[in-house]
């Protein structure tokens, strides 16, 4: 490799290893975003790049009509402050919106939603 | 004999960039304690959303070849760019280093200042180098609406006159540039087209208007010769789409690496003399990608002449750019007054 390769992979490599931006954003969840999952999850799970402010981080599952349809037992997970979950009930067929809110632990706030559906 | 003849600039649009690469953002609160957040969020007072670049679930990148509409506390250090141009049939190999600087005054309001270094390599001719004009500007973002991921601002940028090296190019006026700048991210789109929604666009428009609108020197026969000075519209655009942005908000299609928040983009900047001889339109067009990271963003662009008038090859566009208000959030990285 030649030392410009070189220089050029170490340049790179220097942001390949912190995750974008110093806010907590989504890296990725469960069930995926955008995927569609043969059968109910028990709960949705997400990690983000940064730990969270528990006591102002959430998330919450809609149903197509927007009703609420997750138990409503949002938490960061005790161990790994960048894991936000929450629990469903059995869902039936369709798709569900996944709305969360998340409070680094750095003040920024970021928000978001994204989509999955559990096919028929 | 005199004569007449229109005249941009010297130099190649695309070598300027240090000047448009300036960044501005929005406003981020720093850190004291857990317990001093969950007290101003507690109180409902706290204004705790958005941060640099940020409107909504929108981050938009520092662009490289064109202005953005944010007010923000950044530097980039530094801006690179490397072309070959022709200019009456002579070819000139131009090099650029660019810093920018930019700080924010208020959390809307802006400051920013930048300075290029230059080398020219004539084919067959002598190198030359030396500083460019040094240029001030001022921002004010004016709009930012969230569920739109929407951002307009307008600014002033000034090149201050006789600041650089003639040998370069440099110009013996200042040229004053008004500017409209916009961003707006398609993430409203409808559910079927939803794998467009990590498409963005950003763009200005402003117009160059000279301090003086003529010179007079002599040529190397002793004649004297009168260079016009036109106003000149400047305009461009980046289209850009966002891959963190499909993964966290659309579809997550299991990038990795790099490439999993990269942001293919394509970058054009043009400019057209709107009087005083006038001329044709010239700029080029900008395919690359950014890489932002945590307190940084690195960038890369190919630089291709968008017509013949422009002339010469294709160079290349590099950037570090650093957010300050990530780097600095208690010191550089926050406004002068307010937060």
């Amino acid at each position: 490799m030649s030392l410009r390769a070189r220089g050029a992979t170490l340049l790179i490599g220097l942001f390949v290893s912190t995750s974008v931006l110093a806010h907590a954003m989504l890296d990725r969840s469960a069930p995926p975003v955008g995927s569609s999952v043969k059968s109910s999850p028990a709960r949705v799970e997400l990690w983000f790049t940064q730990p969270l402010e528990p006591a102002f981080s959430s998330v919450k599952v809609l149903d197509g009509g927007g009703r609420q349809v997750d138990r409503g037992d949002s938490t960061v997970d005790s161990v790994d402050a960048a894991h936000l979950l929450i629990s469903v009930p059995a869902l039936p067929s369709g798709r569900y919106r996944v709305v969360w809110r998340a409070i680094s632990a750095d003040t920024h706030v970021t928000e978001g939603d994204f989509t999955f559906d559990v096919a028929p | 004999m005199e004569h007449s003849s229109p005249r941009v600039t010297a130099l190649d649009p695309a070598l300027r960039v240090g000047c448009v690469a300036r960044r501005f953002r929005a406003v981020r609160r720093p850190l004291a304690t857990t317990a001093a957040v969950i007290a101003a969020i507690g109180a409902g007072g706290a204004d705790l959303a958005s941060a640099h670049g940020f409107a909504g679930k929108r981050f938009f990148p520092a662009t490289l070849a064109t202005d953005d509409p944010f007010v923000a506390d950044e530097l980039s250090l530094p801006t690179v760019a490397r072309r070959r141009t022709e200019d009456n049939g002579s070819s000139t190999t131009e090099t650029s280093a660019s810093i920018d600087f930019s700080k924010r005054i208020t959390r809307d309001f802006g400051l920013g200042a930048g300075a290029t270094w230059l080398r020219l390599e004539p084919s067959g001719g002598t190198r030359v180098q030396g500083w460019d004009n040094f240029a001030l500007s001022a921002k004010y973002q004016f709009l930012k609406s969230d569920p739109d991921e929407t951002i307009i601002s307008v600014g002033v940028d000034a090149d201050l006159g006789s600041t650089g090296a003639s040998r370069v190019g440099a110009e013996s006026f200042s040229t004053i540039t008004p500017t409209f700048f916009v961003g707006h991210g398609f993430g409203s789109l409808p559910d079927d087209m939803r794998l467009l929604r990590p498409f963005a666009i950003t763009g200005s428009v402003g117009i160059g208007v000279p301090t003086r609108t003529s010179s007079s020197s002599l040529d190397e026969d002793g004649n004297a010769v009168t260079e016009q000075h036109p106003s000149v519209l400047k305009f461009g655009f980046a289209l850009e789409y966002s891959l963190g942005y499909l993964h966290s908000f659309v579809k997550d299609v299991g990038l990795s690496g790099a490439l999993r928040n990269a942001v293919p983009i394509v970058e054009v900047a043009l400019q057209r003399p709107i009087n005083r001889g006038g001329g044709p339109t010239t700029g080029t067009i900008n395919p690359g990608i950014l890489f932002p990271g945590r307190t940084m963003q690195f960038g890369i662009e190919a630089v291709i002449p968008v017509n013949g008038h422009t002339g010469g090859g294709t160079g290349v566009l590099l950037q570090l750019h650093f957010f300050l208000d990530d780097l600095l959030p208690r010191s550089l990285g926050k406004p002068l007054i307010g937060d």
